[in-house]
């Protein structure tokens, strides 16, 4: 029995689900960043997912998957460096305090 | 059906782990559990029949991505100590959509047939994406992009937490 | 004396026959052969490994103005060759101290995931022609190495963090900065090479794989042609599995042990035995890129004489590591990012661009000796153009500070 696309689209759709229910949870700034990280992980087996099942001769899939590890990399970086930044500011990375443009 | 052993075995793993990190109490653990979530994506992609991109997954997730979080929780642990609530109130809330979330999208993935095709990935498929990445009528112009984001990205990381 | 030739496939093919003689199935033999190979070939440098530290002890000793393991006191063998086994079984029985306050689980795992990074390592090294003589040729090949070489890194982390000590935390810092820095100028002299394997295997071979790198050194071995990546290469390497000029994850002077401090009896031997055989891997791929790898005399009527001369290579590399190890001194922590970040980094840049637009340049039909000579004069013009650079920095800083000030290195 063969592997079919939709597993993988199953599975990385779990992938994101638990993700996004990390980003959205999570007060620990660092651990948001991690939901993330988790969420573009799955995007990049859907990507690769397709092209091995629907055009596996073309580098479209692959394409897009590599320039997701370019954002992936940029993002973390950032993200990480304004996260430290906070901390110095304010000696929290709790997201419930930093609420300064919130009503 | 090695195969599908293999399915099963790695995204168990990527699937559990990822479970894990968004539950884990302690940051550090939850790193380390983020780091095998990245093994098993590269377990995956093996499946996938892309190995350049299992060792990348390899190389950037866990060699650079996941070492920056550490060095980043190492850099705020003032955090790591104090007893605050892991959660705030709206974990119900989230938690049941999410899962509303994976059974409609698993659904509409059921629903649909997929125009697949039953072909193996050539040899040259590295060359194939190599020669994509470079060619400037194809993705030249967005990977010149990509590396100018990359440095962008240097540049702003090293401003934003420079002292002064 | 024919099966001597290429002894170790005709070892491989006839024990293959024997299980097919035995009545078992074919793809049985084969999974059961693709086994034997993987135990072969990932037990093999562990056990190598006990030797060579036999081998690193002696040398240094001698280096040192000693005599080393030797037979006088309590008896080790002669010229003390019995003295890594005795140590061996000290580390198996001395006794594992778990210090108070430590997490478990990664403080546990550390170790082991040095030791396995190192031997997953050798799956990809070609030990000979052709394809039975490599573990596996996969088309990433020397992506495959660098990808398993940063999970030193993850170790170190996890141990630093783990042992629940403050030299230890500085350790796994330390080690962050080190090794994430010092692979960027690895990556990119390795770069280079590849860039160039291409243009000598022709359109069709598959430059990642490292079998064809050594294919591609069949008129002159890399050093030659690129002594300025190798030496990148190698001064970087040395940097990623701590050697001594850069030994500063360790650092005893300063920290005490950095990451191991904690470690002790058998957990703290397979970090040891973790880094040597780092130091035995970086001394292998060395050989494949830029030595020849199993190339040699009269290999194409003998080929097992491949694996004969690849171990020799990989010896005499890791004599040369050794002379680091004993003669140079540890760098300071700034000494050692000014080095990468000012030097390395800066001069692997301008490598790659310069020697990838010549070797474009130079025309299809060139001949591989014509090619060679122009690589080897772009080298040489572009060590000299940084000996230059340097030169000019050093006066001015000399004219700019007090007589006196020290000078910094690689700054």
């Amino acid at each position: 029995m063969m592997v079919q696309l939709e597993w993988y689209l199953i599975l990385a759709a779990a992938l994101f689900c638990v993700g996004l229910y990390g980003v959205l949870v999570r007060r620990n700034a660092v651990a948001i960043l991690m939901g993330i990280e988790l969420m573009l992980n799955a995007v990049n087996i859907n990507l690769l997912a397709f092209w091995r099942f629907t055009e596996p001769a073309a580098a479209t899939g692959q394409a897009f998957a590599a320039f997701v590890y370019a954002v992936a990399a940029a993002e973390v970086a950032v993200g990480l460096a304004l996260i430290v930044a906070i901390y110095r500011n304010r000696q929290t990375v709790d997201m419930d305090q930093i609420n300064l443009l919130k009503w | 059906m090695t195969q599908l052993v293999l399915f099963v075995i790695f995204g168990a793993i990527t699937l559990a782990a990822a479970i894990a990190v968004v539950t884990a109490r302690n940051l550090f653990h939850a790193v380390l559990w983020l780091l095998l979530a990245f093994f098993g994506v590269a377990g995956l992609y093996v499946l996938l029949e892309a190995p350049f991109f299992a060792a990348a997954q390899l190389f950037i997730y866990m060699g650079a991505i996941g070492v920056l979080i550490i060095y980043a929780l190492m850099l705020t642990r003032g955090v790591m100590r104090q007893q605050v609530p892991l959660v705030n109130d709206q974990w119900a809330l989230v938690a049941v959509l999410a899962v509303a979330l994976l059974a409609v999208l698993s659904w509409l993935f059921l629903q649909h047939t997929w125009p697949t095709v039953d072909q193996a990935v050539g040899p040259d498929s590295l060359r194939t994406l190599g020669e994509a990445l470079v060619d400037p009528g194809r993705y030249g112009f967005p990977f010149e992009v990509a590396s100018v984001l990359l440095v962008m990205a240097l540049i702003g990381a090293v401003t934003i937490v420079r002292e002064r | 004396m024919d099966f001597l030739r290429n002894a170790i496939v005709e070892i491989g093919l006839w024990i293959e026959g024997l299980l097919i003689n035995a009545g078992l199935a074919e793809p049985a033999a084969d999974v059961i052969m693709t086994v034997v190979g993987a135990f072969v070939v990932g037990f093999t440098p562990l056990m190598i490994v006990v030797f060579l530290i036999w081998m690193y002890r002696k040398v240094s000793a001698r280096i040192g103005g000693r005599m080393g393991p030797n037979s006088s006191g309590t008896w080790a063998g002669p010229w003390g060759l019995v003295q890594p086994i005795a140590d061996v079984i000290k580390m198996f029985t001395k006794e594992d101290i778990r210090p108070q306050g430590i997490d478990v689980i990664p403080y546990n795992l550390a170790p082991i995931i040095i030791v396995v990074a190192a031997v997953m390592i050798w799956a990809v090294m070609p030990f000979g022609p052709g394809a039975e003589m490599v573990g596996a040729d996969l088309n990433i090949g020397i992506f495959y190495v660098l990808a398993f070489s940063s999970a030193a890194l993850i170790a170190f982390l996890m141990a630093g963090w783990s042992s629940n000590n403050k030299y230890a935390v500085v350790g796994a810092f330390r080690a962050v900065a080190q090794l994430l820095g010092y692979e960027i100028p690895q990556l990119l002299s390795i770069l280079i090479v590849v860039m160039v394997v291409s243009s000598f295997v022709g359109p069709q071979g598959n430059p990642l794989s490292l079998q064809s790198i050594v294919e591609a050194q069949e008129g002159m071995i890399f050093l030659v042609v690129l002594p300025l990546p190798a030496l990148v290469f190698w001064l970087a390497s040395l940097a990623e599995i701590n050697a001594r000029p850069f030994e500063l994850l360790e650092a005893e002077s300063e920290l005490v042990a950095g990451v191991q401090i904690e470690y002790s009896a058998m957990k703290w031997g397979m970090f040891y035995v973790g880094e040597f055989m780092g130091s035995v891997a970086v001394s292998a791929l060395f050989a494949t890129i830029f030595l020849g790898g199993w190339r040699g005399p009269w290999v194409d009527t003998a080929p097992v004489l491949g694996t004969v001369w690849f171990l020799l290579k990989i010896l005499f590399m890791l004599n040369v590591w050794t002379f680091f190890q004993m003669t140079l001194p540890r760098l300071r922590i700034d000494q050692m990012l000014a080095f990468n970040w000012k030097f390395l980094v800066p001069l692997s840049l301008f490598a790659i661009c310069v020697i990838g637009v010549v070797n474009k340049l130079i025309p299809e039909g060139a001949t591989s000796w014509l090619r060679s000579g122009i690589l080897l004069a772009t080298n040489v013009v572009i060590l000299l153009l940084a000996w230059a650079v340097l030169a000019i920095g050093k006066r001015r800083r000399e004219l700019r500070a007090p007589a006196g000030a020290g000078v910094e290195v690689g700054a």
